[in-house]
């Protein structure tokens, strides 16, 4: 038995460090330690409600939208007012453009290059991968990088810019939207359409949405040659390396439901534990106990939540608080809103093999194509010359919460504000979940139940398998203890 | 384009107090991508945390084959605040895998640095992460917010004489970073080309008012009033465009962007201190109805004579659309005119 500190790692947004307990040649045990603090609670107490929407953004440059979108949420809770049609459908076309750059960039950029590392020089498939993925030389990112950038000129003119928009507001949005703006929008998300198409799936969305089980999946796969698209680039080497064997949690999902119109969410909320279930997000607890906290008698809900630093708290190894929904662990991410929301081939991958590096992936790209079509059809509904924002004051004391999905999975804001200003201000951001240390109960978060059993290879340091693993998470530490 | 026999320039990139979102939105960098363009400018990245492969071990040693002068360091940029917390300890920041305060690192590695950027307003003046009472106690690299000082302290120098680059903003633009890494690269980035808060004044000598397309609504201070309205934001908005010293209204952000264009309000993100405005962001301060902060260069007296003067001219045209989210009146055609 030894023991190993994994770090830094990067291609995660921000800075995490893994301790490893190996046995030989597997990962006993891990603790997974957040390594940054800033302390964006602290600073939010006591400022005017709508600065909000000024400072959270700015907890993450990766998933600033989503942040944005929470405090809008939570803040739009506390007036009581809902955006209208055309505010409801800017705002998701924000967070779809957002979510969706950062599906690329996570594939492409922080995830891919892991395979086109050294140790896999002598694989049969290494050629093929490392031409294409190597970090920063490889030919997918020339190609990426631009197609991104001009997916991203829809926050230009949706959002004025990105990242750190203020145009999303609790009534809805600052940019209403011109006849030729929405045709301009289109031809943005075409645009988008078409780079999907050719290079990362090698086939038309609908097919890639429409796969609907393991089946259908692998007459996908053997229809065309693997060097065909990255999609299937993915495949191939998921499928050389059992990535479906890899980095399995404890298969608990949830998501709070995102995209909503008219109160309902595009993607449900809901949560999975071997069957659909209903969430309630009253069982939402933080636990600090393995966290450099002040120490509190029990786990508290985010409505009355506190975050306070103790660098000398005995037992803590991570800046990170450790999230549980009724005292238990859950995935988030895009494979629990995938699972969550019914897509059925994720339904049957799960079913399979449960959560893995593999699954985590797939169900990834699937929801790239999903979210194309969804924007597609919101572009069109953006009625020009009908309101895009609803305008109401702030009460003098209230509480509410705002419930997004990012990128990476379940982010929420939770907020009390008494004479007209904050009073307490509590983020749970989707890493949160997935990289908590451990709770009181000693049960692990689920980047640590994952590592469990991942193997190394002859004589590394820092063992590969750990980086896939970590990565398949999207992970967003810059979230993560904010 | 790099002469010929230039040795590459080599980068190293790294982040501390802040949210990475400089890097993410150097990544929108467009045309060239920011891969062809530093290839272009023969600026080798010895590692990023976004972009490079190397992990943990391989990392850590990187680190110190430069302290140790075995690998050449051409220029350092640190993205995010110079983390000092809790009580001077850097402990909110240790850097994973070593067990050291990051802060300790980047002192070890500007030293030994051709140049220092501090890329956002983190990393130059302490920024967002510095507010709220600072919890973090946050600095930059070379200010304390609008006080000398910082982790490397006032008189810090590089090798050539310049101070610490400040390429302010929250985020950066991406050409204000490939620009100033260009000219960096070129060795044409003098210290007369940095302004007095050591930002490049190739968009520093610019206000964000220039280029704004609510022009005409501040000519005849037609103003919004609430969020989506079409109206000069500066009247009760909060917006600080005509004080604001950054270029983002004439070189645009996302292909077709800026704050003023997306209907919301400029809030001085590349000045330090702007974390911390002392108002509601959104809210224009005043007293006795006139605007606190004025256009800069602007004389008060002046300032009221004019405001009321135009004020009592502006259009109908003008008062209707200020407050409306979309063109409700456009401009007439003159009896007998072509336009």
């Amino acid at each position: 038995m030894s023991r190993r500190i994994v770090g830094p790692f990067n291609r995660v947004e921000g800075d995490l460090e893994v301790e490893l307990e190996i046995d030989h040649d597997r990962v006993k045990s891990a603790r997974v330690s957040s390594s940054l603090y800033r302390g964006f609670e602290q600073m939010l107490q006591g400022k005017e409600p709508g600065d909000a929407l000024v400072y959270t953004p700015r907890i993450c440059g990766i998933c600033s939208v989503s942040q944005s979108a929470a405090s809008a949420q939570a803040l739009a809770s506390l007036q009581g007012v809902t955006p209208p049609p055309n505010g409801e459908l800017a705002i998701n076309l924000i967070l779809a453009n957002e979510n969706l750059a950062d599906h690329l960039t996570h594939f492409y950029l922080f995830f891919m290059p892991d395979f086109a590392r050294e140790t896999y020089r002598d694989e049969p498939w290494y050629p093929m991968i490392e031409s294409r993925f190597k970090a920063q030389t490889g030919s997918a990112a020339r190609e990426v990088l631009p197609a991104r950038a001009q997916f991203m000129h829809l926050m230009g003119l949706l959002a004025g810019k990105w990242p750190h928009s203020l145009a999303i507001q609790p009534g809805g949005t600052t940019r209403a939207v011109e006849m030729q703006e929405r045709a301009r929008l289109q031809a943005i998300i075409f645009g988008f359409r078409r780079f999907l198409e050719t290079t990362l799936f090698g086939d038309s969305l609908e097919h890639i949405a429409g796969l609907d089980s393991i089946a259908a999946l692998e007459n996908w796969i053997e229809a065309r040659e693997p060097d065909s698209s990255d999609f299937r680039r993915f495949l191939a080497v998921a499928d050389a390396l059992d990535l479906h064997l890899l980095g399995r949690g404890n298969d608990r999902f949830m998501s709070y439901g995102v995209y909503g119109l008219q109160g309902e969410p595009r993607f449900r909320q809901g949560l999975w534990d071997g069957s659909e279930q209903p969430l309630d997000t009253a069982l939402i607890t933080e636990d600090v106990s393995h966290s450099w906290m002040v120490q509190q008698k029990h786990p508290r809900h985010p409505f009355d939540g506190i975050t306070l630093p103790d660098a000398d708290a005995s037992q803590a190894y991570s800046w990170c608080k450790a999230p549980r929904l009724d005292g238990r662990v859950v995935e988030v991410g895009a494979l629990a809103r995938q699972q969550v929301d019914g897509q059925p081939l994720v339904r049957a991958l799960v079913a399979d093999n449960g959560g893995n590096v593999r699954n985590r992936v797939i169900a990834r790209l699937l929801e790239i194509a999903r979210v194309v079509m969804l924007m597609e059809a919101w572009a069109r509904e953006l009625k020009p010359g009908e309101a895009i924002c609803e305008h109401k004051p702030y009460p003098k004391e209230a509480r509410g919460y705002g419930l997004v999905e990012a990128a990476r999975g379940s982010l929420g804001h939770w907020i009390k504000i008494k004479n007209g200003r904050i009073l307490n201000y509590q983020i749970v951001a989707p890493t949160t979940w997935n990289f908590s240390p451990r709770d009181r109960d000693g049960q692990p978060g689920v980047l640590e139940l994952a590592l469990v059993n991942a193997p190394l290879r002859a004589g590394e340091k820092d063992p590969v398998s750990v980086q896939h693993i970590v990565r398949s998470f999207d992970p967003c530490m810059v979230c993560t203890v904010h | 384009m790099p002469e010929p026999d230039r040795q590459p320039l080599n980068l190293l990139w790294l982040q501390s107090g802040g949210c990475g979102g400089c890097t993410l939105s150097l990544l929108c960098a467009e045309g060239p991508d920011l891969f062809t363009l530093l290839e272009g400018a023969g600026i080798h990245i010895l590692w990023h945390p976004s972009i490079s492969e190397a992990s943990g071990t391989e990392f850590i040693e990187l680190l110190e084959r430069i302290i140790e002068g075995d690998l050449q360091l051409d220029l350092l940029c640190l993205e995010g605040s110079v983390v000092r917390g809790p009580n001077g300890s850097g402990l909110f920041h240790r850097l994973a895998g070593t067990g050291e305060p990051m802060m300790k690192w980047v002192e070890r590695l500007a030293a030994v640095a051709g140049h220092v950027v501090a890329v956002g307003s983190c990393a130059a003046y302490g920024g967002i992460t510095a507010a709220g009472g600072n919890p973090s106690e946050s600095c930059g690299l070379q200010y304390d917010e609008t006080v000398d000082g910082g982790l490397l302290g006032g008189e810090f120098s590089d090798k050539q004489g310049l101070p610490v680059i400040n390429i302010a903003g929250c985020p950066v633009h991406p050409n204000w970073v490939t620009e100033t890494l260009l000219q960096l690269a070129a060795g044409e980035l003098q210290r007369e080309h940095l302004d007095e808060w050591g930002r490049p004044r190739s968009y520093a000598d610019h206000l964000v008012h220039h280029g704004c397309t609510r022009n005409e609504f501040y000519e005849y201070k037609a103003s919004a009033e609430k969020p989506s309205d079409l109206g000069c934001m500066m009247e009760h908005m909060g917006c600080l465009g005509t004080q604001a010293h950054a270029d983002c209204n004439t070189r645009l952000w996302n292909g077709e962007g800026s704050c003023l264009r997306g209907g919301y309000a400029c809030i001085n993100c590349t000045a330090p201190g702007f974390e911390e405005p002392g108002h509601p962001f959104t809210e224009t301060p005043k007293i006795a109805g006139i605007p606190v902060g004025l256009p800069t260069d602007m004389p008060k007296a002046w300032f009221v004579a004019l405001a009321s003067l135009s004020k009592a001219a502006t259009p109908n045209r003008l008062k209707e659309n200020a407050v409306a989210d979309h063109i409700r009146v456009p401009p007439r055609r003159r009896p007998g005119g072509k336009s």
